[in-house]
């Protein structure tokens, strides 16, 4: 038994020393730094040392702050329309179609979704823009006299937001409508229940866990996309991503971006936290 | 209202017509590239167009550096989240919540942070290096290597999770008769865990290589002078459509498919036995 305890140990190095490393040297570590240079003074003054300013700047600058609201307003947005749009779909998937089409129907949400988002966003621009599908035809059929431009607004960002994200809230809850009885919805509509009660005191409150879940992800996904709106979106109009993008890159301010990168983060944490304690769920049942 | 119910008319009719609308909306562009791939300016001709891709040479090379990471980040980070199931599932250890936690982190951090998070910390060590003890640690600079790196931090989490749903399944008691039958731990993880993780090893594979395949808010900020393909493509796709986007998109849509649909099919087949 000495022998079988001494080899576990060993074993057990061999699994932790990666993984320690792993999350040490890629995650902790790299997340500090950025929080220490989002206090730091911009390396091109030479003075080093304590700093608020990146933060004060971000509150002074009107175009800071307001992208960083609207970014967080409009994924909050695009959050409810993916579950609004997603539950039906899913309930139709589980519950109302027949059970051959209904494995087809699994294999086919998922299709588009193993294509990058790169290109399915770029199939939307080839759609909408000025010289693009519906105006061609529009345009042709002689309904349009002259070609509108659908592309870059807010109806089109939010648009393919929905469209990118909308798998991560359907799978989820296709995963928990799965276990709800049917008797539970025959019973209640034995009983006399109309649709939108069995809806709001049957399916909705069983299917809670994968709606959090689904929601969370999508609500991630939305906020640190960065393709999307800048594809789509209009040019006055941006997303929070790509003002850390111009911080980092074009104003080459790391200590800027940081502190951008830091209050994202920051943000998303909270939100999602009061998620989960409004939920009462925790984030390992959430990523499972 | 469920199939085992009596439905109206017309709810069977509008429900089927919204998800009939719902599958138009998600198949609608891809098709439109597909078609447009083939038939540029409107005009048929033939699908000769695909193959300008391999004559375009920046195109080209950004497909090689595309594959060699895939290749690099699959391998690496199947490995890790191979390692990382095994920890969480089989060892037990003090903090070992706070480390899962940490480990599941990279999935709801968003990937322009977790980019921007290493980029400032290896240049901050490279920097270190360089003038303290002369050191020149070119590959945490903005590299092949640094993208791989940043893609493997979050990827082998996938994996990990992957592993992990099918190692929870592991009936251990076989691990107790292998050592009862003189077997040592890293026997009995060779010849019977592993053997037993083989498809969800595969995998943690498959997916990995796409999700690095196709990563791109993590990879921008860690590309050096290699560009990956959706680096590459971002930058065509923003100064206008060349009928080689179509062409490389078509190429992708129908490789990523036929992939897809072998994967759902294989693990379809798996499930039934």
């Amino acid at each position: 038994m000495m022998t079988k305890s001494k080899k576990l140990r060993w074993s057990f190095f061999v699994f932790f020393i990666p993984v320690f490393l792993w999350l040490l040297l890629l995650i902790v570590l790299p997340h500090i730094e950025l929080l220490r240079m989002s206090f730091a003074r911009p390396a091109y003054l030479k003075q080093p040392g304590f700093t608020f300013s990146n933060y004060i700047e971000f509150f002074k600058e009107p175009i800071y702050w307001n992208t960083f609201f609207r970014t967080a307003m409009y994924s909050i947005t695009v959050t409810m329309i993916v579950l609004i749009i997603g539950l039906p779909v899913a309930f139709y998937i589980t519950k109302v179609a027949s059970f051959k089409t209904r494995g087809f129907l699994t294999i086919l949400i998922l299709i588009p979704f193993w294509v990058s988002e790169l290109i399915r966003v770029y199939g939307w621009t080839i759609i909408l823009r000025e010289s693009g599908i519906i105006n061609h035809f529009m345009t042709k059929y002689g309904i349009w006299k002259q070609p509108i431009e659908m592309l870059y607004n807010d109806a089109a960002m939010i648009m393919g937001l929905v469209y990118t994200s909308i798998l991560f809230m359907v799978v989820p809850i296709i995963g928990v409508m799965d276990s709800l009885d049917n008797s539970l919805i025959e019973a209640a509509y034995d009983l006399g229940a109309k649709k939108t009660v069995i809806w709001r005191q049957i399916i909705i409150p069983h299917c809670m866990p994968g709606i959090i879940s689904g929601c969370i992800i999508v609500f991630m996904m939305v906020l640190g996309s960065y393709l999307t709106p800048n594809l789509m979106g209009g040019k006055n109009s941006m997303w929070f991503t790509e003002q850390i993008y111009n911080q980092f890159i074009l104003y080459r301010n790391w200590n800027m971006g940081s502190a951008f990168g830091f209050l994202l983060l920051f943000m998303s944490s909270i939100i999602i936290w009061v998620a989960l304690k409004l939920s009462g769920q925790s984030l390992k049942e959430v990523v499972k | 209202m469920i199939r085992s119910l009596p439905n109206s008319k017309l709810y069977t009719f509008t429900f089927t017509a919204f998800i009939v609308l719902y599958f138009f909306f998600l198949f609608a562009p891809l098709l439109i590239t597909c078609i447009l791939a083939f038939n540029n300016s409107m005009i048929p001709t033939l699908p000769w167009k695909g193959f300008t891709f391999f004559h375009d040479p920046i195109n080209l090379r950004a497909f090689g550096v595309s594959f060699r990471l895939a290749i690099a980040v699959s391998l690496m980070s199947t490995a890790m989240g191979t390692c990382a199931a095994f920890l969480f599932e089989q060892e037990n250890f003090p903090l070992k919540n706070v480390m899962y936690l940490l480990m599941i982190a990279p999935i709801v951090i968003p990937g322009v942070i977790l980019g921007i998070s290493i980029l400032s910390f290896t240049t901050t060590v490279a920097d270190f290096f360089k003038n303290n003890f002369g050191i020149r640690l070119d590959f945490i600079r903005p590299s092949f290597w640094l993208v791989a790196f940043g893609q493997f931090s979050f990827i082998s989490t996938y994996v990990c999770m992957v592993v992990s749903a099918r190692l929870k399944k592991f009936d251990r008691t076989l691990e107790d008769a292998a050592y009862n039958l003189g077997a040592n731990r890293f026997q009995v993880i060779w010849y019977i865990t592993l053997k037993y993780l083989r498809p969800s090893i595969i995998g943690g594979l498959a997916l990995s290589f796409l999700l690095s395949f196709e990563n791109f808010n993590t990879t921008m900020f860690l590309v050096g002078a290699e560009f990956p393909l959706p680096i590459a493509l971002f930058n065509r796709v923003r100064d206008g459509s060349t009928p080689v986007i179509n062409a490389i998109s078509f190429l992708l849509i129908f490789a990523t498919s036929v992939c897809a649909m072998v994967n759902l099919i294989l693990s379809r087949k798996k499930k039934e036995d």
